[in-house]
């Protein structure tokens, strides 16, 4: 497929930053989420609650607009994909629901049975949103069956094999890391020393994930080498990738927990880069029948649609950058616990 | 049951129930502004006790609201998904302007409303409010312009056939300006305010009459007054912009209000009633006769199109449009009569002497809650049996992959997370409310608390 840098090119990229956006940032805090039950001391958990308060429902607005965005560009994706996974996605809601009003509702009470139990459920559903989001990629990865009409013609149990458990596992590896080290960041003391000592235990699950997923898609679905082969430069990606993979523990040692994030929140970007290069055009593979796949093209919205949600991203997102850049900067350093909090 | 139904139902359900947050948040939003701003003016130290108090609702409403409208954001497309293809390139770019414009600054900004007390200046913390607020209200824009072109499609030509065709944009500013946006985004804001204003009217009538937090909730409940006297108003004016709006783009829907059925004859205006659908009758009804042709027209005598000029099959349930209808306007006139009452005893002194309208307004906060329900269900019924009027039909619009058992599997989960939390909602406000605002010697001013807790951190 000849690359042509169009309206539809641009929307498969934009969406991919949205995407991308999305896993760099509530990545970390579904990674805490995962991560918090390891402390037993209310104070520790709080402070770890904490460090992702002021800023885990503003992460999720980057899943919202990523999907409003796929609604508009790509309606076909948008209608094929979440109707066709249907039982796994509204699994996904529960469990975003929950995260939600587990965050909210943990320090409003000082029972120990009702903060223990939400800690409970907030683990849960960020380890659960996370390996979902993971089955969802592996699908697309691996194809969906879909007729002619650009329906999905499966079931629930279509949707899990064992790649797409795997990617699924792999993506609550990558969080945990990924949260591991931005709780580096955001505590100190004892608790740090107490964080820091799971960051290499996540780097070590992370890679050994990595590992056999990028063997088994190399294996079984080497159409998403072909572009790689066609354009040896792209190759650079996935070292850039494994350079910002293995520069985490070498930060971590020097004690630049920031540096460390961001070469993991590089990673990340790298990883979905990959992916999105190797599934380009194609937005949704058709598996068995590649001839019905919803591509940039025949799934897109029209080219008026696309230039005027162009214009509409082209102010929106230095205004978004500038907001969540500053929020970052208002709630730097080491969390404090004060009245206002969790 | 069919898939159809059942689809309906939870459609109805997630959104009924996600509804009863945004407009409480909008409406908080706005009296935020209102006290902080006076706190700022005034320096006195009780509009911070209500500030801190009320954004601690607010954060306890946002949160809810968030939480169950990830779930409308999707359901378009796992439960719609052939009206998602349908209407994508047009409704699409309004779903995806809410998310950029509007909830990146709500949950950007909510972050220093809720947690920066002690971060930044209070003028910042203040212009948050007012970004906060902004955004709450963006988004109502957003999603009302996309709910409107559902009512009144305009800016857009059908591009293919049959099961092909789909809407394509023409104009964005016809799509976004379509007839109806501005009429019902300026009666949803006003039923928001009105949503915001009698829940702080309603907890502080409670504190008054408990002898609790006196001042406090005398301040609150003044304030509140305030926005409620103007909203209640301004939605009886924005309703019947609406209604002449209606008159002109979906008739149909304005028939069933009114339960109109015969063209030719001047139409009257029912204060309450029972339609007989099958006799075309409105049993026990009382009418004003010829209002609704005079409200319309001018003139009591010119006639109202009815429900008989559309073929049966396209004319929308009547009886439920007919008493929802009446319901919310009913409801709507109530909250004129309170909330002037009230302004009425302010004025003269005696606001708080009358324990009677104290309880009154403490059982207020059902009505905007009720009339905003009842208002979307006789809009969204009326609009039946089309889910884009005059272009798709609700029964076409369904997502051909899904089946009974998985719309009754998450039909079944949704109704026992949202009762839980439900429960827990009011639960959590009642606790708020028994613990009332943080007493003043816990509070010094926020310059002082910024000290404190800079002296606190030191010594760490």
């Amino acid at each position: 497929m000849e690359f042509t840098f169009d309206l539809n090119t641009i929307w498969f990229i934009l969406i991919g930053i949205l995407l991308a956006g999305y896993a760099i940032l509530d990545g970390f805090d579904l990674g805490v989420g995962s991560l918090q039950l390891l402390v037993k001391d209310d104070l520790e958990r709080r402070i770890l609650i904490n460090s992702i308060g002021p800023v885990w429902d503003g992460n999720e607005v980057w899943l919202v607009t990523g999907g409003g965005a796929l609604f508009a560009a790509f309606p076909h994706v948008y209608a094929t994909v979440f109707s066709g996974f249907y039982t796994a996605f509204m699994i996904l809601l529960f469990a975003l629901i929950f995260r939600a009003v587990a965050i909210e509702f943990r320090s409003k009470q000082n029972s120990k049975i009702w903060r223990q139990s939400w800690d409970a459920a907030f683990c849960f559903a960020s380890i659960l949103i996370a390996f979902l989001m993971g089955v969802a990629l592996g699908n697309i990865v691996q194809g969906i069956p879909l007729g002619p009409d650009k329906e999905f013609t499966g079931t629930f149990w279509t949707l899990i094999s064992p790649y797409t458990v795997l990617v699924g596992i792999t993506t609550v590896a990558l969080f945990m890391m990924h949260g591991s080290i931005y709780l580096a960041m955001k505590t100190e003391g004892e608790l740090q020393a107490k964080v820091s000592s799971w960051i290499n235990n996540t780097i070590i699950f992370f890679v050994i994930c990595y590992v056999t997923t990028t063997m088994s898609t190399l294996i079984y679905f080497p159409h998403m080498v072909e572009h790689f082969k066609s354009t040896p430069i792209l190759f650079l990606v996935a070292i850039l990738n494994m350079l910002a993979i293995a520069n985490i523990p070498r930060e971590i040692h020097h004690k630049r927990n920031w540096h460390a994030f961001l070469s993991s929140s590089a990673s990340i970007l790298a990883l979905l880069t990959l992916f999105a290069i190797g599934l380009f055009p194609n937005i949704v593979l058709s598996n068995p029948n590649p001839e019905y796949s919803l591509t940039i093209y025949n799934a897109a919205s029209s080219q008026k649609t696309l230039m005027i949600m162009l214009i509409i991203a082209i102010i929106g997102i230095p205004l978004v950058l500038a907001y969540t850049i500053s929020i970052y900067r208002i709630f730097r350093g080491k969390v404090k616990i004060d009245t206002h909090s969790y | 049951m069919t898939t159809e139904i059942l689809a309906r139902i939870q459609f109805a359900f997630t959104v009924g129930f996600h509804y009863i947050y945004p407009p409480l948040s909008i409406g908080l939003g706005v009296i935020l502004v209102m006290m902080e701003g006076m706190y700022l003016k005034t320096k006195n130290p009780l509009y911070e006790k209500m500030t801190k108090f009320w954004v601690k609702i607010f954060a306890l409403t946002f949160a809810l609201g968030v939480a169950t409208g990830i779930v409308m954001e999707f359901e378009f497309g796992t439960n719609w998904a052939t009206y998602s293809r349908y209407v994508g390139d047009v409704f699409g770019s309004a779903l995806a302007a809410e998310g950029i414009f509007a909830f990146f600054l709500e949950s950007g900004f909510l972050a220093i409303l809720v947690f920066g007390w002690n971060k930044v200046s209070p003028r910042t913390h203040f212009i948050s409010t007012i970004m906060v607020s902004l955004g709450s209200m963006l988004s109502a824009v957003w999603i009302v312009v996309a709910n409107s072109w559902q009512q009144t499609p305009a800016g857009f030509h059908i591009v293919g056939q049959g099961l092909e065709a789909r809407a394509e944009i023409t104009d964005f500013w016809a799509m976004v300006f379509n007839p109806s946006s501005v009429d019902r985004l300026l009666h949803v804001l006003s039923g928001s305010w009105l949503a915001g204003s009698f829940l702080v009217i309603s907890v502080s009538a409670y504190y008054i009459i408990r002898k609790r937090h006196l001042d406090f909730a005398e301040y609150s409940l003044k304030i509140a007054l305030l926005l409620a006297g103007f909203a209640s108003l301004f939605q009886l004016f924005t309703g019947h912009q609406s209604a002449v709006g209606i008159s002109k783009t979906q008739p149909a829907k304005l028939a069933a209000f009114e339960a109109h059925f015969d063209s030719l004859a001047p139409a009257p205006i029912y204060l309450f009633g029972w339609v007989n659908e099958e006799q075309q009758q409105v049993k026990f009804g009382v009418a004003i006769p010829g209002m609704l042709s005079y409200l319309i027209y001018g003139n009591t005598q010119k006639p109202v199109t009815g429900l008989n000029a559309f073929s049966p099959e396209t004319r929308p349930p009547v009886n439920i449009v007919f008493q929802t209808y009446h319901f919310m306007v009913a409801i709507g006139v109530l909250l004129i009569i309170i909330s002037w009452l009230g302004i009425f005893l302010w004025w003269r002194g005696k606001l708080f002497r009358h324990k009677w309208l104290l309880y009154v307004f403490i059982f207020s906060v059902l009505g905007p809650q009720i009339a905003n329900q009842l208002g979307w269900m006789s809009a969204e019924i009326g609009r039946q049996p089309w889910i884009v009027y005059g272009l798709l039909k609700t029964s076409e619009a369904l997502s051909k992959a899904v089946t009974t058992g998985q719309i009754w599997f998450s039909l079944i989960l949704f109704t026992i997370i949202y009762i839980l939390l439900f429960v827990l909602f009011i639960y959590l406000l009642n606790e708020k409310i028994q613990h009332g605002p943080e007493e003043a010697d816990e509070i010094q001013s926020e310059y002082e608390h910024q000290k404190l807790v800079l002296e606190k951190n030191k010594t760490f």
